[in-house]
């Protein structure tokens, strides 16, 4: 067996927001090749674990450190983070009116690669991917998520995570809202990207999308902490038992 | 003199660090600059200076009694208005004594200005016509000769009142009297330059006409005249564009524009006003809309130090249509009062205001607009549309719309935003890697687009860069 190669190491991670802590001393290492599931209950600190991994300004970390490739991520700014291969796929991704959907996937394509992509070129590496996503040209022309429907807005977060190419990708409830048909192919695009060089957290409320992307791992989060981890089966029995389970099995009565 | 414009970069290095047209010309080769003041002698002789008919010299003189008789405005900025001192302008600067019809009979000095601000080279590429002033006179002026040979008249004014005397008397100052406020009265009293253009029935002018305003001398006044005459079933695109050197002390320049759309016809009158910051932009602008013509005004204001200027479309025959599209960006030190006014004469008559702006680093904008309709314009539709955003908490917005509606049977719709840029909005395009500056400057331009794609291409990738290196800088 080869030596696994780690990507990114949460240690003790305590995290607040406006003053009211949320996570409380998460501990989780993801290495190369792996596709982990951050499963939970709305409100258990899933979400402010892929804002806080991404740099969003309002998320204080009070104690632990977060390593990327060995370095320091919490020192880095948001769109360092960025270019040096972190990517979220948002909940909610925003609306920016005025600005068009080819206009900002290629900025910020730039801006990862550090290179500019001649026109000619990105147009057609951006109709390959696209086409595998099943989302239309027109879409190109439209202002960023302003007037998208829920699976649309979803499909460009994925469109963009094909093309970004990210090391570590965080998939915040990408499942969220997706009729089975858009869910299917949003699922192929996730697949599509998993391979040995790179990693991914998949943060889900339902074990639903796992029956089109298998992890290699699943954790449960309850209250700000992981306080179970397990293989893909974890996430069946989660399904058949509820979180009730877990987390009276695991969290100690007061 | 290609020395003298490097040593003037030098000197104004870190001046305007992110106004690139902050440069100017050495003065030693020009032919007139008036003392400074405003007095009769002054108008007397510039009006003398050109060769003017008596009818304009007492046009002239009335309108300069006139000016010093109307009160200054107690509205916009009053401190920034009260700060102007009229004794210290320069009302006359003639920098060369013939106009060239190719840009080699204009002096180097001048042509290399012009290069260095793109006219020439977008004048080969894209334009129909184009003039040229610098200070107080058009320095360039020529025009496709296919469009001469349909009858298009576009002439600096000074110029067509020489060769077309007949027809500026006739329209000269009815739409935009010399009693209409004091800046009118003013330019009214002093104009120089400036553009007239005629466009006889049925010719369309199918790409654009531009004029470009340079002013050169610290404490300049220009007073630029524009009159434009579409004939019916006609068209004409016009673009202006201005910037003026960085001083410490104040610039003025304030135009009067008129335009008359005759029955059918279609004016778009675009502007982006680009002047330092150190110059006052005070302009009255107005247009006339007969039956079935349609007048709109795209108006970008960047520059200045304080501009008040409210595109003005009287829509006076049925199913006339009048747009104002405006945009204002406001940084340091800097106040945008800007607006729009539609007046509904005649029934069946429509208008569109659509105004954005945007304040930083403690800059002001406004908008001030007023939508009236006359008790016999019945069936008017009218919409007005104005956004703020703000980039920080020093920076500010206000608000004045008017409505005088004299006629029950009208749709008027209203709607005025005001919003920050958002966290959100940074945070998530930086997530995918654009540094925040990017990210601020994508979410303006994005801001903007309603306008911008209103404009010919290379005018809107110009503004954009514009736009970005306010950004630059100012952010983070």
């Amino acid at each position: 067996m080869t030596a696994k190669r780690e990507i990114l190491r949460i240690e003790d991670l305590h995290v607040e927001v406006e003053g009211k802590p949320i996570l409380k001393g998460v501990n989780l290492t993801i290495n190369a090749g792996e596709v982990h599931a951050l499963m939970g209950r709305n409100g258990s600190g899933k979400s402010t674990l892929s804002y806080t991994l991404m740099g969003h300004p309002r998320y204080t970390v009070t104690k632990g450190t977060v390593l990327y490739h060995g370095k320091d991520l919490l020192a880095m700014p948001v769109d360092q983070r960025a270019r040096s291969g972190i990517y979220l796929a948002f909940q909610y991704p925003v609306a920016i009116p005025g600005v068009s959907v080819s206009n900002f996937l290629r900025a910020s394509v730039k801006a990862r690669r550090g290179t500019d992509v001649p026109v000619k070129e990105f147009r057609k590496e951006l109709k390959e991917k696209m086409a595998t996503l099943g989302v239309s040209n027109e879409f190109l022309s439209r202002y960023v998520n302003d007037g998208f429907s829920g699976g649309e807005k979803k499909r460009l977060e994925i469109l963009h995570m094909a093309l970004l190419n990210p090391e570590f990708a965080l998939l915040d409830e990408t499942d969220s809202g997706l009729d089975i048909d858009a869910l299917r192919t949003v699922a192929d695009g996730i697949n599509a990207q998993a391979n040995e060089d790179n990693a991914m957290l998949l943060i889900t409320h339902y074990q639903r999308v796992l029956d089109y992307v298998t992890p290699h791992f699943v954790h449960v989060m309850h209250n700000g902490e992981i306080i179970k981890s397990g293989g893909s089966e974890l996430a069946k029995e989660l399904e058949a038992k509820g979180y009730d389970w877990v987390t009276q099995e695991l969290v100690p009565t007061a | 003199m290609a020395a003298e414009l490097t040593q003037d970069q030098r000197l104004l290095k870190g001046v305007g660090d992110d106004y690139k047209y902050g440069f100017h010309d050495s003065e030693k080769d020009y032919s007139f600059k008036s003392g400074r003041g405003l007095t009769t002698e002054i108008v007397t002789e510039i009006s003398r200076m050109k060769d003017e008919p008596e009818w304009m010299l007492k046009y002239r003189l009335r309108a300069l009694e006139i000016f010093h008789k109307k009160p200054m405005p107690r509205w916009g900025n009053c401190k920034l208005l009260d700060d102007i001192d009229f004794a210290n302008i320069h009302y006359y600067v003639r920098a060369t004594e013939k106009q060239g019809r190719t840009w080699d009979e204009v002096p180097e000095g001048i042509k290399n200005t012009f290069d260095r601000l793109g006219i020439p080279e977008a004048e080969r590429k894209f334009l129909a016509g184009v003039s040229a002033q610098y200070e107080s006179e058009v320095v360039y002026h020529s025009i496709r000769e296919d469009l001469e040979k349909q009858g298009v008249i576009f002439l600096d004014m000074d110029s067509a009142l020489k060769q077309y005397e007949d027809v500026v008397r006739k329209h000269f100052g009815t739409v935009i009297p010399s009693a209409d406020n004091k800046f009118a009265a003013l330019n009214s009293a002093v104009w120089s330059g400036g553009s007239f253009v005629y466009v006889p029935k049925g010719v369309k002018v199918d790409i654009p006409l531009q004029a470009y305003f340079r002013i050169n001398t610290e404490n300049m006044g220009q007073f630029e005249r524009t009159l434009i005459i579409t004939e019916p079933g006609s068209f004409v695109h016009y673009i202006e564009g201005c910037t003026a050197p960085t001083y410490s002390s104040d610039s003025l320049h304030s135009a009067v524009v008129e335009l008359i759309a005759q029955p059918n016809s279609h004016i778009r009158y675009t502007t982006i006003q680009n002047w330092s910051k150190n110059v006052y932009n005070l302009v009255t602008k107005r247009a006339v809309a007969y039956e079935d013509s349609k007048v709109e005004w795209v108006d970008g204001n960047i520059g200045s130090k304080l501009t008040m200027k409210y595109p003005a479309i009287y829509l006076m025959g049925p199913r006339a249509h009048g747009e104002v599209l405006s945009i204002a960006f406001s940084g340091e030190g800097q106040h945008q009062d800007a607006g729009a006014k539609m007046v509904h004469f005649a029934p069946d008559t429509t208008s569109i205001i659509v105004s954005k702006s945007i304040a930083k680093d403690g800059g002001r904008t406004s908008y001030r607009g007023l939508v009236k309709v006359y008790e016999q314009a019945t069936n008017v539709k009218s919409s007005v549309r104005c956004d703020a955003l703000l980039m920080d908490e020093n920076s500010r917005s206000d608000t004045y719309p008017t409505m005088e509606i004299d006629q029950k049977d009208v749709t008027i719709e209203h709607e005025a935003t005001v919003s920050k840029v958002g966290e959100e909005q940074l945070f998530y395009l930086m997530s995918r890697g654009l540094t925040q500056t990017e990210a601020t400057t994508m979410i303006v331009n994005g801001f903007f687009e309603p306008f911008t794609k209103e404009l010919p291409l290379e005018y809107a990738v110009e503004l954009n860069r514009l736009i970005q290196l306010e950004m630059e800088g100012s952010v983070g």
